[in-house]
C-alpha cells in the first residue's frame, strides 16, 4: 500500500542522517518524548470507512461578544473576527454527537458498528453510558460493546487510535460544549462541535498508516473535577514551551515510523493548538503552510475533544484518492494519526459536509442571549418555570424505543403509520389490536400542518415553537420544532428530525431527550 | 331503543357566583355563593337533593381529589357526591350526571354544581400540570393558548386566506364578548375595548394576542335538576327549561395520530353537535337555535366552533363574524353574556355558567342584554387541545317547544 519509492527515499533519509528536519535547523530532538512515544504497528487494511461533522446552527460573530465586554477587556477587539458555533439550550454533547453519527453512518458502506465509544470532556452524563443512550438514539442493536471517553481534549483521538488499532468495525464519535468565562480569550476561540468516524476493515475510503501517541503532563490548561469552565494558562509559554517543543517531535516520529517524509502529506491536521503555532510547527517539520488543513477558526472555533476529528471530516470530504493525511492532537502529549486516501474516496460523499455547514449557520448577534444559553446569565422565567420537571423513569424503561428511536407503529392490517404506538391500530376505519408492528420515524421527512411559536409556554429558548406535523409516508405528530426563527415556520415547510434535549429536571439534575422537527436542506425536502 | 334525554329533565333552579379574580374567597365559599342562589330559585331546602355531580378540574391547586369537600363546605346531608372531571367540560359533566340520575328515576332532585379557584397559583394563564409520565416524555410542553393558536394557521392554509383578515375576524371575535361582558354584572371583565386595542396587543402565542384569549377566573356554577312532574308538583308556575340533549365526544386519537384531521377545525365538535342536535330535535340550528354559549377560550376557538355547530359553511366562519351573524342583535347570539373572555374561565364552573345564562335567557330574566323571546340555546365545551380533547354540546330549551 505505501509508495515504495517514497518509503525508499525515507530509509535514505535517515541513513544520511541529515534529512531530519530538526536536525537541519540546528536544533535537537527531545529525547524523552521522541523516543518513548507510543507507537503501533497498524493492522493491515484497518481505516477509516464513514466520517462525518457536526457544528450547531447558531453562530455568534466574535465582534458580538468583543463589543459586548469592550468595557471589561479591550483587547478582545483584536481578535474580533469571524463566527463560533454555539449550542441552542437544547443541544449538548450528546445530541451532536447523534446528529454527526447518523450523518457518518448514512454516507459509509463499512460493516454496522460492533463497538460504539462516544468522547468528550462535556458528556451530559458522569455515570450513565452516554454511548449507550448515542446507540440507542441511532437504533443500532444492543449487542454491541459501549465505552465513554473522556478526562482530557486528547479523549476523541485516543478513541479513534483505539478504533484504528483494533480493526473492529468501530463508531467513534467525539462533541464538546465547552463554556467560557465572559470576556475571556477562550470565550472567543471556543466553538460547539461534534465528529464521528465510522472504522473498520470493509469499504475504506482512508487506509490507516500509522498511529503514535504521547504523554506529557503538560499543563496548558485544565478543569477541575466539578468545574464549569477552564482554568487556562499563558498563552505564549503554552505555545513556546509547550506544544513547539512537543508536537514537532510527536509528528517526526510517526513519519520516522511510517516511513514517510514530511514533504510525502498532502494535508497536515494539527488541532488543540493556535495558528500561529500551527505555522511554526509546520515549518520547524518541513512541512509547506498551504498543506495544513483550515483549523475552522474563522466560522466555527475550537471545539476541544472533537476538533481533530472535525478537520480530518473537513479534509477527507475534499479529499482525493491517493492523499496522505495526518492529524496531530496536542493534549497533554499527542495523539497522531496517518492515513491515506484510497480510490473508494472518489465515489464517497458525505452527506453533510462540513464546508456546507459552515455556509448555513444561522447567526445571533444577542450577547445576553448567548450567555443564557450557556448557562451564564440566570433568567427570571417567573413562577410558572418552578414545575417540577421529575422523569418517570420506569415509564421511560418501558417506552424507551419509543422515546431515544423514535420508533412509532406500523399496522400489519391496514397499513397505517401512527407515532406513538398504541395498543390499538389509530386508523378510524380499522382500530384493530395487537396489529402494529415497529416503524421507525427518525429518517422521514415531515411536513407542517400547523404551528405556533409560544411565548407563554416554558422554554430556555422562547418563543417555544410546536406544531403538528405529517409524515410524507403517512402518521402525524404534535411535536416541538428545533432550529427555527420566530416567522419562519410555515403551513407546508418540510422538517427533518433531530435529537434534542427535550425537558432538564434541575432539581435532580437530570435532562431527558426527544425528538424534534428542523429544517432540511432543499435536497432532502424533496 | 333509548330515545335520549330530550325534555325528561328541567332544571329547577340555579345560581352562579361573581366570576373573576376573587381574592376574598376560597373554593368553599365560591361553592356556597353558586349553591344559595340555585336552592332560594328552586325554592328548596337543601335536604331535598338526594345526589350531587361536583365538577373540579384543578384539583392540584384546588379543594384536592372526590366528592368530600363540596359535601363539606355545604354540609350536605350526606348524600352521594360523585367529583367529576373531564378538563374544560368538567361542568357540563356534573350536569350530565345530574340529568342522567334524574331521568333514569333514581332521585327526583339532583345538583350539579362546579367550581374552579384558579387565582391562587401565582401567576396568569392556567396552572402548569402533569400530562401524565409517558405523555410528558415526548408531547411538547404546550400551552393552552399555544395549542389553540395552532387552529389559526392550518385554517388560513385550509382555506386560502390571510392571515392578516383572519386576525380581523378573531379581532372581532374579542371586541363582540367585551360588548357583552359590560352588561353582564356577574363577569369578570366588564370594560368595553376597541379593535384597535385588540388587534395591537402583545403576542401570547402567534397568532393570539393578549385580547384573543379568555380570563382566568374564580367561580362557581350550581343547576338544581328534577322531572317536570316533581317541578309542577313543589309548585313552580310559568315557564320551564328542559334539558334537550347533552351529548359529549372524546377524541381516540385520530386527531392526534392519523392523517384524517388537517387541524383547521374541533372533530369532536362536529360529532357531539350532530348527536345533540338528533337528542334534541333539531334540524336547522341556524333559524331553530336563539342563542349559543360556546367554549371562546381563545378568539379563534369560537370562529371554527360557528362552522363546527353548522351556523357557518365551513371556510365561512371569519367572513360570518365580520359580518355580525353572531353579534347580540345578529342571526344567532353568540356568547350573549360575555363567554369565557369576558364572564371568565373557572374550569370546573363554566359548563354550568354557560347553562346558568341560557336559563336566565330562556326564562327573561337576563336584564340589560335580554334577548328576544328565545325559545332554543346551545351550550358547548372544548376541553383539552384541538388534538386532542373532549366536547360537550347540551341544547336547552322551553319545555313543550
Amino acid at each position: 500500500m505505501f509508495p515504495s519509492r517514497q518509503a525508499q527515499l525515507a530509509v535514505e533519509g535517515r541513513d544520511n542522517g541529515c534529512s531530519h528536519p530538526l536536525k537541519r535547523l540546528g536544533r535537537s530532538i527531545p529525547n524523552d518524548v521522541a523516543e518513548q512515544g507510543a507507537t503501533e504497528k497498524p493492522l493491515t487494511n484497518t481505516g477509516i470507512t464513514s466520517i462525518a461533522g457536526y457544528l450547531p446552527r447558531l453562530r455568534v460573530a466574535r465582534r458580538v461578544i468583543a463589543d459586548a465586554n469592550k468595557w471589561a477587556n479591550p483587547a478582545l477587539a483584536a481578535m474580533a473576527k469571524g463566527h463560533r458555533t454555539s449550542c441552542t439550550p437544547d443541544e449538548d454533547s450528546l445530541t451532536m454527537a447523534v446528529e454527526a453519527s447518523r450523518s457518518c453512518l448514512a454516507a459509509g458502506s463499512g460493516a454496522a458498528p460492533a463497538v460504539v465509544q462516544f468522547a468528550s470532556t462535556t458528556a451530559p452524563f458522569a455515570d450513565r453510558a452516554n454511548a449507550v443512550l448515542l446507540s440507542e438514539a441511532l437504533t443500532l442493536p444492543a449487542q454491541i460493546r459501549c465505552a465513554d471517553f473522556g478526562g482530557f481534549l486528547g479523549a476523541g483521538m485516543t478513541a479513534l487510535i483505539d478504533a484504528l488499532s483494533s480493526g473492529q468495525p468501530t463508531l467513534t464519535v467525539a462533541a464538546d460544549r465547552r463554556s467560557a468565562k465572559p470576556a475571556s480569550a477562550l470565550e472567543m476561540t471556543l466553538g460547539h462541535g461534534a465528529a464521528a468516524v465510522a472504522t473498520g476493515t470493509q469499504g475504506l475510503i482512508a487506509q490507516l498508516v500509522a498511529t503514535h501517541a504521547t504523554a506529557t503532563d503538560f499543563v496548558d490548561h485544565y478543569r477541575a473535577a466539578g468545574a464549569e469552565i477552564d482554568y487556562s494558562l499563558e498563552e505564549r509559554w503554552v505555545r513556546d514551551e509547550g506544544q513547539m517543543k512537543i508536537l514537532p517531535s510527536a509528528i517526526l516520529a510517526l513519519l520516522e515510523q511510517a516511513g514517510c517524509t514530511p514533504g510525502d502529506i498532502d494535508h497536515v491536521v494539527l488541532s488543540g493548538i493556535g495558528q500561529a503555532a500551527a505555522r511554526n510547527i509546520a515549518k520547524v517539520c518541513g512541512i509547506a503552510p498551504e498543506r495544513l488543513v483550515d483549523p475552522l477558526d474563522a466560522g466555527c472555533g475550537n471545539t476541544g475533544t472533537a476538533h481533530g476529528l472535525l478537520m480530518l471530516s473537513h479534509a477527507l470530504e475534499q479529499a482525493s484518492p491517493g492523499k496522505k493525511i495526518l492529524v496531530a492532537n496536542f493534549a497533554q502529549g499527542t495523539q497522531c494519526i496517518l492515513l491515506e486516501t484510497t480510490d473508494a474516496i472518489a465515489d464517497w460523499a458525505a452527506a453533510n459536509p462540513v464546508a456546507a455547514q459552515l455556509e448555513n449557520g444561522c447567526e445571533d448577534g444577542n450577547y445576553t442571549r448567548f450567555l443564557a444559553f450557556n448557562d451564564q446569565l440566570e433568567i427570571d422565567w417567573g413562577i410558572r418555570a418552578e414545575r417540577d420537571n421529575r422523569t418517570a423513569l420506569s415509564a421511560f424503561n418501558r417506552h424507551r424505543k419509543t422515546i431515544t428511536g423514535f420508533i412509532g407503529g406500523k399496522c400489519t392490517a391496514c397499513g397505517t403509520r401512527q407515532f406513538p404506538k398504541g395498543p390499538a391500530c389509530v386508523n378510524p376505519d380499522c382500530r384493530s389490536f395487537g396489529t402494529l408492528e415497529d416503524e421507525p420515524f427518525r429518517d422521514k421527512i415531515g411536513r407542517v400542518k400547523s404551528f405556533t411559536e409560544d411565548w407563554l409556554a416554558i422554554s430556555p429558548n422562547p418563543p417555544l415553537m410546536y406544531g403538528n406535523v405529517a409524515f410524507d409516508d403517512g402518521g402525524v405528530i404534535m411535536m416541538e420544532f428545533t432550529d427555527f426563527e420566530p416567522g419562519e415556520l410555515a403551513v407546508g415547510t418540510p422538517v427533518r428530525f433531530v435529537f434534542r434535549i427535550k425537558d432538564k429536571d434541575p432539581k435532580r439534575r437530570f435532562h431527558r431527550y426527544f425528538w424534534k422537527a428542523a429544517p432540511v436542506n432543499s435536497a432532502e425536502a424533496g | 331503543m333509548a330515545k335520549g334525554i330530550r325534555d325528561k329533565v328541567v332544571i329547577l333552579g340555579m345560581g352562579c357566583s361573581q366570576f373573576g379574580e376573587r381574592w376574598d374567597c376560597s373554593a368553599e365559599d365560591l361553592l356556597a355563593e353558586s349553591f344559595l342562589e340555585a336552592i332560594g330559585d328552586a325554592g328548596i331546602d337543601r335536604d331535598q337533593i338526594e345526589a350531587a355531580w361536583f365538577g373540579l378540574s384543578m384539583d392540584e391547586q384546588n379543594l384536592g381529589k372526590s366528592g368530600l369537600s363540596a359535601s363539606q363546605s355545604l354540609r350536605l346531608p350526606n348524600i352521594p357526591v360523585t367529583r367529576v372531571e373531564n378538563l374544560c367540560a368538567t361542568g357540563s359533566e356534573a350536569l350530565r350526571g345530574a340529568v342522567y340520575a334524574v331521568a333514569s328515576g333514581a332521585v327526583d332532585i339532583a345538583m350539579a354544581i362546579g367550581v374552579e379557584k384558579l387565582k391562587d397559583t401565582g401567576y396568569g394563564g392556567l396552572p402548569e400540570r402533569s400530562k401524565g409520565t409517558f405523555n410528558e416524555l415526548w408531547q411538547p410542553s404546550a400551552t393552552a393558548p399555544g395549542s389553540f393558536a395552532q387552529f389559526a394557521s392550518a385554517y388560513t392554509a385550509r382555506h386560502g386566506i390571510e392571515m392578516d383578515t383572519l386576525k380581523e375576524a378573531m379581532a372581532h371575535v374579542s371586541w363582540k364578548s367585551h360588548e357583552n361582558g359590560s352588561k353582564n354584572p356577574k363577569a369578570h371583565l366588564q370594560r368595553r375595548i376597541s379593535k384597535e386595542a385588540i388587534l395591537n396587543a402583545p403576542m401570547v402565542a402567534y397568532p393570539l394576542g393578549l385580547f384573543d384569549c379568555c380570563g382566568v377566573s374564580d367561580g362557581s356554577a350550581c343547576a338544581i335538576i328534577t322531572t317536570p312532574e316533581v317541578a309542577r308538583r313543589l309548585g313552580r308556575t310559568g315557564d320551564l327549561v328542559s334539558v334537550k340533549a347533552v351529548q359529549l365526544a372524546v377524541s381516540n386519537g385520530s386527531e392526534m395520530s392519523h392523517d384524517s384531521w388537517d387541524g383547521s377545525y374541533a372533530r369532536t365538535t362536529r360529532i357531539a353537535a350532530e348527536r345533540a342536535y338528533r337528542e334534541a330535535g333539531i334540524t336547522d340550528p341556524l333559524k331553530q337555535l336563539d342563542l349559543v354559549e360556546v367554549h371562546d377560550c381563545f378568539s379563534i376557538t369560537e370562529l371554527v366552533t360557528m362552522e363546527d355547530l353548522g351556523l357557518s359553511k365551513p371556510g365561512e366562519g371569519f367572513r360570518d363574524v365580520l359580518a355580525g351573524k353572531f353579534d347580540a342583535d345578529g342571526e344567532v347570539a353568540c356568547n350573549i353574556d360575555g363567554g369565557l373572555k369576558c364572564f371568565g374561565h373557572p374550569i370546573g364552573a363554566s359548563g354550568l355558567r354557560m347553562v346558568y345564562e341560557c336559563y336566565q335567557q330562556l326564562l327573561n330574566r337576563a336584564g340589560d342584554r335580554q334577548l328576544n323571546r328565545p325559545t332554543h340555546a346551545l351550550t358547548h365545551n372544548l376541553g383539552g387541545f384541538p388534538n386532542f380533547n373532549v366536547c360537550s354540546v347540551s341544547v336547552l330549551g322551553l319545555l313543550d317547544t
